[in-house]
């Protein structure tokens, strides 16, 4: 690395020159030619320069003093949080802290450029790029050591070597990977198929395995709960953790959206669910899964006057009286239809699902049926 | 103690500093090369500061992220809340969400390095983006950067998957919806989204797993990933050299700047603590990401207005705007979500990577190129920009259609039909429009450099007639034409730039004469009139080469 410095001065002749001057020598070494290079303050003590120096000093000192101000904050404010309606001061906690290391912070960099900027000398200085290609020389030589390394190691004539090798290595960088991946693979199954709506007699045998309604803190569902144009979001009463781990009211999949429509309001409904909504002959409740068909968003805002679903993560909208058809946006299919149906315990009316979803719910993939 | 027996000799350090480098360079021999790296010239213009604030801020991600590790829990165990924040006091969530509201409430001084880290990451995110378009501009991917450019594309799409992966973490609604969407995404993939969905989340949506695995992805995996590249992307500059704007005395053999010791180490160390500051400063002042107002993720409740971070929105945009195309044949479906989520930006992302060779390819430019271009100077490539700018921007804007139809009362059906309609309309206009612009600019600057400066000084001849004065650039021909060549620097188009009116030099003494003592008066006079003659001599000799010129005679430039 130093044979490029032998047409530089010799030894003896560094030791001769000034500091600057064998600082020069080493740039020129490595080809970078200070064209041009001046002391902002050539005259010593003028005032100009003691007001540069002055600048930089109080930045560092604000920076300082910032430092303080964040030390004195974090210890000194209050930062509890309390109700509205009670002393609020805390709020003023993190923009103290930001305040206060956000000055730190900005001045010790304001000083750093300012010191550069007024202070030190102002060079030009080009440096050459070198940017030819390698000498021939180096290519040929290079290109027969990679030939040479190669024919030592045998491999062109040896293809037995190179093919159990490449077995070999080949096994090495799969190993690993099959390692992880498989121990992370989980078989689908019909996982996605169904929910916890479906019927489950060992669970509910009372009601012939129908999943009664619950709301989010398990209480049942019954039809006088809502107001005409109502709505409210149900989910299966199964308590214990099914195949996500999850039990009813938890899982991804089961939460139902049950509509009580106005009077004289008539569903459109599709072919062979005209009877899934209560009463079945003429329907005044329908349930419909909320998950939106499209990506998984729960299709949560109901406009009562337009009768129209909205999911607000890409607009989807679907069309209530026409069986949650899609009428907007990216969405492809219906929301999926519970079959609904009210049993009587100790006298009073209370929602079962009479079977799970005839069709997958939330958004399709590859092998949806 | 005893004084050394052999005699010291002349050349041994004596100070504690040359001690220190003799320790040093007895062991790992580093004279030479040190003294190299010190010396290295870097250039300077206001553009290149992107990059460095990208980098900047990912230091900023990686001391605020290490901070936030020691207080984040990533398991979605199931706890009930009992801690400052009371409005949620009693409610069920998972241990990662009620960590995250530790941070904000418990944690004392937690909620500004929460608040950091996100901002940071936005500003990491935003100043990559700006800095690609700075380098795509400019023509700085050419040969031989073409790998930077690959590079600097992987490390915007790892950015984007470390930050969804980041903002995913805290478990509350809104970024659990993120995440409900990103397993959307998974299972339209064809034939084996399924599976990918089900490897990812360890089951079905949402499942026990996610956060932990997006936790170990988000703290080590993509940082360390992200690390490496930007060594990487650092090395080749290193290596490379920086480019530079084309400028009297600028070559494309050398690079033209500063050294690194002490000036430009000064200004980026600066410039660094400038970037952190600011970024704490507006972590402190501006909320971020509240979680505590969206509560716990629960998969059946979502909030109006889900936005993802900036950098995701396009992707939201595009698949908003998308139009409910489900393919299904054979019993087997391609779900919509698929086109816009997976096909777009792998398109998007592939176009771009192959965007250098395809253009050293188009234009047979097979030269290696150090001087940047200006945009003007490259109408397609330029037109080309703004118009994928223009789609992004579309895209973006879709992503929050919904709040701005609320902000503005439109309706939102309009939006995304407007969206659709932009989306394939305005690119093919913006790209017009900016080559006409580009022309136009052009053409200006030959105007200037043919006729001068507009002095705004407009004569009347006694004819009557009125003439506008302008001032020539360079020498002029018999009929007052110039005769400067464009150079693809900047020309300058207002006396203000040829240093007639400069306002801002009079600045210093305005509020009080700068007076020196007369001894250092005396010094500085001395030097002036030292400086000036030594100007003064040579002047002939500056003035010999544009005399040579005409006779078209070689010489050398010295």
């Amino acid at each position: 690395m130093s044979s490029e410095e032998t047409s530089g001065p010799s030894l003896d002749e560094l030791k001769g020159m000034t500091d600057e001057e064998r600082m020069l020598a080493g740039t020129e070494a490595d080809d970078v030619h200070v064209l041009y290079r001046e002391d902002r303050f050539p005259v010593r003590g003028t005032k100009a320069e003691k007001r540069a120096e002055r600048g930089v000093a109080l930045a560092f000192l604000l920076s300082a003093a910032g430092g303080i101000f964040f030390i004195v904050a974090f210890i000194a404010f209050p930062y509890h949080w309390h109700l509205p309606g009670t002393p609020q001061n805390f709020r003023f906690y993190t923009p103290s802290l930001g305040i206060g290391a956000a000055v730190m912070l900005i001045f010790m960099g304001v000083g750093m450029v300012l010191w550069a900027k007024w202070l030190m000398p102002h060079e030009e200085v080009v440096q050459d790029r070198h940017d030819e290609p390698s000498a021939a020389e180096d290519l040929l030589i290079i290109d027969s050591t990679l030939k040479v390394g190669l024919e030592d190691t045998g491999l062109p004539r040896r293809s037995l070597i190179l093919k159990s090798l490449g077995l070999a290595g080949g096994a090495i960088a799969t190993v690993p990977l099959i390692a992880l991946v498989g121990g992370m693979i989980k078989n689908p199954k019909d996982e996605l198929h169904y929910t916890y709506w479906r019927r489950n007699k060992t669970l509910f045998p009372d009601t012939d395995g129908r999943v009664p309604m619950v709301y989010e803190d398990w209480r049942r569902v019954s039809p006088g709960d809502l107001q005409p144009g109502g709505l409210a979001t149900v989910f299966p009463g199964v308590r214990n953790p099914g195949f996500d781990g999850k039990n009813g009211v938890d899982s991804g999949s089961s939460p139902t959206l049950l509509i009580r429509l106005r009077p004289g309001q008539v569903v459109k409904a599709r072919k062979g669910q005209a009877n899934y909504g209560w009463p079945a002959e003429n329907p005044e409740y329908i349930a419909f899964s909320k998950i939106c068909t499209h990506a998984g968003c729960p299709a949560s805002l109901y406009e009562q006057q337009t009768t129209r679903l909205l999911c607000p993560c890409h607009q989807s909208q679907f069309e209530v009286l026409e069986d949650a058809k899609p009428v907007f946006g990216p969405a492809t299919r219906s929301l999926p239809k519970l079959p609904l149906d009210v049993i009587v315990e100790n006298g009073v009316q209370y929602f079962v699902a009479r079977n799970d979803y005839n069709e997958p719910i939330g958004p399709a993939y590859w092998d949806r049926k | 103690m005893t004084t050394t027996a052999a005699p010291r000799r002349s050349d041994a350090p004596r100070t504690p500093q040359g001690k220190a480098g003799k320790f040093l360079d007895d062991r790992l021999n580093m004279a030479g090369p040190i003294r190299k790296q010190l010396n290295k010239v870097f250039p300077d213009h206001w553009s290149f500061m992107m990059g460095e604030i990208a980098l900047y801020s990912f230091i900023v991600l990686l001391l605020s992220g290490t901070y936030l590790t020691f207080f984040f829990d990533p398991s979605m165990t199931e706890v009930v809340y009992h801690g400052r924040y009371t409005l949620l006091d009693g409610i069920p969530m998972s241990r990662a969400y009620e960590s995250t509201l530790n941070i904000s409430f418990d944690v004392r001084g937690g909620l500004i390095v929460r608040q950091i880290h996100h901002w940071a990451a936005l500003l990491f995110l935003a100043a990559m983006i700006v800095h690609m378009f700075r380098v795509f501009f400019t023509g700085a991917f050419r040969k031989p950067r073409e790998l930077n450019w690959l590079i600097g594309l992987g490390l915007i799409t790892m950015g984007l998957v470390e930050g969804f992966a980041g903002y995913s973490l805290p478990d509350d609604l809104l970024s659990g919806t993120g995440l409900r969407i990103a397993n959307a995404i998974m299972l339209s993939i064809p034939v084996i989204g399924t599976w990918v969905a089900f490897l990812v989340f360890g089951g079905p949506f949402p499942g026990t797993e996610i956060l932990g695995r997006l936790y170990i992805a988000h703290v080590l995996l993509i940082p360390a990933l992200l690390a490496a590249l930007v060594g990487a992307h650092l090395a080749l500059v290193v290596r490379q050299k920086h480019t530079q704007f084309a400028q009297h005395g600028r070559t494309e053999t050398q690079v033209s700047g500063e050294r690194v010791f002490p000036v430009y180490a000064a200004k980026a160390g600066g410039f660094f603590f400038i970037v952190s500051g600011v970024i704490t400063a507006i972590a402190g002042l501006f909320q971020i990401n509240p979680i505590w107002l969206f509560g716990p993720y629960v998969p059946s409740q979502v909030s109006a207005g889900s936005q993802p971070d900036f950098y995701i929105m396009f992707l939201d945009g595009s698949t908003r705007l998308f139009p409910s195309w489900e393919i299904r044949l054979w019993g087997y479906t391609v779900p919509a979500v698929f086109w816009p989520t997976v096909v777009l930006p792998g398109i998007l992302f592939t176009l771009a990577g192959v965007y250098p060779f395809l253009e050293a390819k188009l234009t047979k430019d097979t030269a290696k190129h150090h001087l940047l271009q200006r945009p003007r100077d490259v109408p397609v490539r330029t037109s080309l920009g703004v118009m994928a700018i223009t789609f992004y921007l579309v895209l973006l804007l879709s992503g929050g259609n919904d709040l701005i139809a609320k902000a503005f009362d439109i309706s939102l059906n309009a939006m995304t039909w407007g969206g659709r309609i932009a989306m394939l309309v305005l690119p093919p206009l913006t790209y017009l429009i900016t080559y006409r612009i580009c022309l136009g600019l052009q053409r200006h600057d030959r105007e200037v450099l043919e006729h001068g400066v507009e002095t705004g000084i407009v004569h009347v001849l006694p004819s009557g007639e009125f003439i506008e004065v302008h001032q020539p650039l360079g020498p002029v021909d018999s009929h007052g034409h110039g005769e400067l060549e464009y150079a693809g620097s900047p020309v300058p188009k207002r006396m203000g730039q040829l240093g007639a009116a400069s306002p801002l030099r009079h600045v210093r003494g305005f509020f009080y004469p700068v007076t020196e003592k007369p001894e250092i008066q005396a010094q500085l006079d001395e030097l002036e009139a030292a400086k000036y003659a030594s100007v003064s001599a040579p002047a002939s000799v500056l003035d010999a080469p544009a005399v040579e010129a005409s006779t078209g005679g070689e010489h050398s430039e010295h």
